[in-house]
């Protein structure tokens, strides 16, 4: 009989010491994505995690996997360029909600179109937590905490679970950084999960929105299976407040690329030669 | 000798097929030629142009005037006006009822009029003008039938049988018609010789030193490149992406170099502009990736169509910080195989992005050409045999050991952020220091052996270019011999790192030293200025696309500025 091996989330830890502030959401978030790491028994050489940049984008380093920490924006793409290159791998992209549906947000609308087979956390604190406190597109119209936007962005805020319906993405999960548990388990899923996985995570910026620890009164676990019928899903997105955890839609989708046809012909020169 | 033939026409009219077909008619008999397209900013419906030049050599160079007009119709003709420029002794072929540019007229050239519709009509019921064209002038440079006639059938090969008798019975009506002009043609040698574009040879370069993964997103002249690989890396097995734009194209790009793939794509100036953010991550982040920009006229949208160098300044310094990379220039259609193989390889082994220069002259042309050369250097990368894995290791050589996801105990992130030698970020001086002198010391302490240039002559007069221009020079240092002057020329392959050491051999013993490029603010020019000292009289040649460089026009030039 083989032994049965047990891996502890602190083996997943790198050891590099994060620099988040105390109480940081995005703590939970790295304990669950170790915990989920170990509850898979997911092998670290196979594993990379790319992230973009901001507090959350930080995460990566703090993995004792791989990791690419690229530049703002971007993680997605390079997320999509590797695991096309090197589809055997398991590849988690990762990132803020200024870095995903922001600056990024064109690589989020096709990532959740080309469904690519990745899995991608957006640790959503409302704001822009790097760089001191500014109105990202989820930021509450009013929120008049920055002096960039002294009478608040003005703007309405958009729904990342009805974008990426709308888009395409076959898996859309929500998950709290004060259920650490809940979240592991489904990034278990999301990680299982053969498509392109998006995981929400609402992780509390205590510095600059405290008021975010009003959140835990609001969250409410999703006790319904997750919806399959997209224009169900679509009501529920585009109409819900947007603090339902748990697993909210999935539907199998074909996955890009497709399986390729195998090379068929070394000679590159025929069409060249006189 | 050479003999130049421009057809024009409305887009869609066939004009590029047309001389395809002669060109490839004319190879097959021995014959060596360029074939440059020149298109208007309309899309279909607009106007397009084949400028074919046939020559005895194969240093290809935009002809400066034309021997042959054939104008399908005279549309937009003025369009080209400045690129198909004309003699008195120079033949114009055209329907005989329509009426001529008064500045065509104006220089009294030879005309043959040709009822090329009608022949058309009388030759086959769907009948195109192009093949009656493809047979008049298939006739003049004594092409036979039955070569000209296969060719169109294999081009026209996936089309329905009546396209490819019509073509048959065209060229055939075309090749009867007695249009009473001759014209000399160049001598013609049996070869192994190719019929390739710069962008299709680039796109080769590039499979043939190892790329599978290209990402891509499409830009005029670039395009061509990608969609060349697309079909090529079914061949060889790989993966091609169309990213959502040039931001997801290089960071695909990285991501995929990141993964131990060698990964490439290809752009002009406006996406080049995109990536450099992240081509700076691939600085920081030592990772491998080729970006293959195909110069147009510039800045902003510019002139799409049209060639010029004027990305010099933005390959050489469009990344933020300091961040040292590869910038290399091809310098002929033959050559983009060789020096995209050579980007490729250098990038992989020293870890850096390599940006390669080629333009819309060099890329959407196509050429006779000898067997290309193939770039045989090998490179390995640098591999890890300790225990002790550091991805950003202090080497002496500052080029540290690679590892790819998947192998076991190399796990490391890498990162854009400044980091130490393990890859955890860090503010520390120190490691900004090292970090900064090991990335700049692996590109300058490499040996690039002696491929930085092509070199040709000792003269007093050394004539320097980078890339595409090449050709012209080569020409004017002909002409410049032939007036008396003893000369050398020096085209750069290599851009960065500059090669200091040998540029100052290869200028050893000349006086006097002409800067060569296409472009409005001397960017080549500045650039050696700044990073060398000269001992010669230094002259810059710097004129803007569209209009390419002229041999004669720089042999002017140099004679003026060195008149004692
Ligand atoms: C191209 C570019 N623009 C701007 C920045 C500055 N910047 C760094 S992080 C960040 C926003 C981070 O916010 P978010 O992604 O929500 O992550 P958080 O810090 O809140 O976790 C910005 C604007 C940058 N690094 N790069
Ligand atoms: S600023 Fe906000 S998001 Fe950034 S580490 Fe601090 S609490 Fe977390």
């Amino acid at each position: 009989m083989n032994d049965v091996i047990t891996f502890k989330a602190k083996d997943y830890k790198s050891g590099v010491k994060p620099i988040w502030c105390p109480g940081c959401g995005h703590f939970s978030v790295f304990n669950a994505v170790t915990k989920a790491m170990a509850g898979l028994g997911m092998n670290k050489d196979d594993t990379v995690l790319v992230s973009g940049i901001g507090c959350s984008s930080r995460l990566p380093a703090y993995v004792d996997s791989y990791g690419f920490h690229g530049v703002h924006g971007r993680g997605l793409a390079i997320a999509q360029g590797l695991k096309v290159a090197r589809p055997e791998l398991t590849v988690i992209a990762m990132g803020g909600d200024g870095d995903g549906f922001s600056i990024g947000g064109n690589h989020f609308m096709h990532a959740c179109r080309r469904n690519v087979d990745i899995t991608y956390v957006v640790m959503d604190n409302e704001v822009y937590g790097m760089t001191k406190g500014q109105a990202s597109p989820t930021t509450p119209m009013d929120w008049d905490h920055s002096k960039l936007t002294p009478h608040g962005p003005g703007v309405r805020p958009f729904k990342p679970a009805a974008l990426a319906l709308a888009a395409g993405a076959p898996w859309i999960a929500r998950a709290y950084s004060g259920n650490p548990n809940q979240m592991a388990h489904l990034l278990a899923q999301a990680i299982e999960f053969p498509g392109f996985s998006f995981l929400h995570v609402l992780s509390q910026c205590i510095t600059f929105c405290p008021q975010q620890t009003d959140w835990k009164a609001i969250v409410n676990e999703r006790q319904d299976a997750a919806l399959e019928d997209e224009d169900e899903a679509a009501r529920l997105f585009l109409h819900e407040d947007g603090f339902q955890t748990g697993l909210l839609y999935q539907r199998q989708r074909p996955t890009w690329p497709p399986e390729a046809a195998p090379p068929n012909d070394p000679d590159l020169t025929g069409g060249f030669r006189l | 000798m050479s003999l130049s033939i421009a057809i024009t026409g409305a887009g869609g009219a066939g004009v590029i097929s047309c001389g395809e077909l002669l060109l490839q008619g004319w190879a097959r008999e021995g014959g060596r030629g360029l074939l440059r397209k020149a298109f208007g900013p309309q899309i279909r419906g607009g106007e397009s142009a084949a400028l074919l030049k046939l020559t005895e050599h194969e240093r290809y160079t935009a002809a400066t005037s034309y021997d042959v007009l054939l104008a399908l119709d005279w549309n937009n003709f003025s369009r080209f006006e400045d690129e198909i420029r004309l003699r008195p002794d120079s033949w114009i072929i055209c329907e005989p009822d329509e009426d001529i540019p008064a500045a065509v007229l104006a220089l009294e050239p030879r005309i043959a009029r040709l009822p090329i519709a009608a022949l058309a009509a009388q030759a086959h019921s769907d009948g195109r003008v192009n093949m009656i064209a493809v047979g008049v002038l298939g006739k003049l440079l004594g092409l036979s039938h039955t070569s000209l006639a296969g060719l169109a059938a294999q081009k026209l090969g996936h089309k329905p049988a009546s396209y490819q008798q019509a073509a048959t019975a065209c060229i055939a009506e075309g090749q009867q018609y007695d249009l009473e002009i001759t014209v000399d043609t160049p001598r013609r040698e049996a070869g192994n010789r190719w019929y390739i574009s710069g962008n299709q040879a680039a796109g080769l370069g590039a499979l043939e030193a190892g790329v599978r993964f290209v990402a891509a997103y499409p830009i005029t002249p670039a395009s061509d490149v990608l969609e060349w690989m697309a079909g090529g890396l079914e061949k060889v097995g790989g993966n091609l992406v169309q990213a959502e734009d040039e931001l997801a194209a290089i960071n695909m790009t990285i991501g995929a170099a990141f993964g131990g793939v060698t990964a490439f794509t290809a752009t002009s100036g406006p996406g080049l502009a995109l990536m450099t953010e992240s081509i700076g991550l691939a600085v920081a982040s030592e990772t491998p990736v080729t970006v293959f920009n195909v110069q147009r006229g510039g800045p902003s949208t510019g002139i799409p169509t049209k060639s010029e160098q004027s990305d010099l300044d933005i390959a050489l310094h469009g990344l933020h910080g300091d961040a040292p990379h590869l910038v290399l220039a091809p310098l002929n259609i033959a050559d983009c195989v060789y020096t995209t193989a050579w980007a490729v390889k250098l990038a992989r082994h020293l870890q850096t992005p390599a940006i390669v220069l080629s333009d819309q002259f060099i890329g959407q042309s196509s050429a006779i050409v000898t067997e290309p050369r193939r770039c045989e250097v090998q490179l390995a990368a640098k591999r890890a045999d300790d225990n002790d894995y550091l991805r950003y290791r202090l080497t002496e050589d500052g080029v540290s050991a690679v590892a790819a996801p998947g192998e076991p105990d190399r796990r490391f992130t890498a990162d854009g952020l400044e980091h130490n030698e393990k890859g955890t970020p860090s503010a520390s001086n120190a490691d900004h220091q090292r970090q900064l002198d090991k990335r700049a010391r692996k590109l300058t302490a490499f040996d690039y052996g002696s491929d930085w240039a092509d070199l040709n002559g000792n003269g007093e007069v050394a004539l320097l270019c980078f890339g595409s221009a090449s050709a012209a020079v080569e020409e004017a240092a002909a002409l410049l011999a032939q007036r008396g002057f003893t000369t050398r020329t020096i085209a750069l392959r290599l851009l960065a790192p500059l090669p200091h050491d040998a540029l100052h051999a290869a200028l050893e013993g000349s006086s006097e030293l002409v800067i060569v490029e296409q472009n409005h603010s001397a960017q080549l020019w500045r650039y050696l200025r700044g990073a060398m000292d000269f001992a010669q009289r230094l002259h810059s040649y710097a004129i803007a696309g569209p209009v390419p460089l002229s041999a004669e026009l720089i042999a002017h030039y140099c004679e003026e500025v060195l008149a004692p």
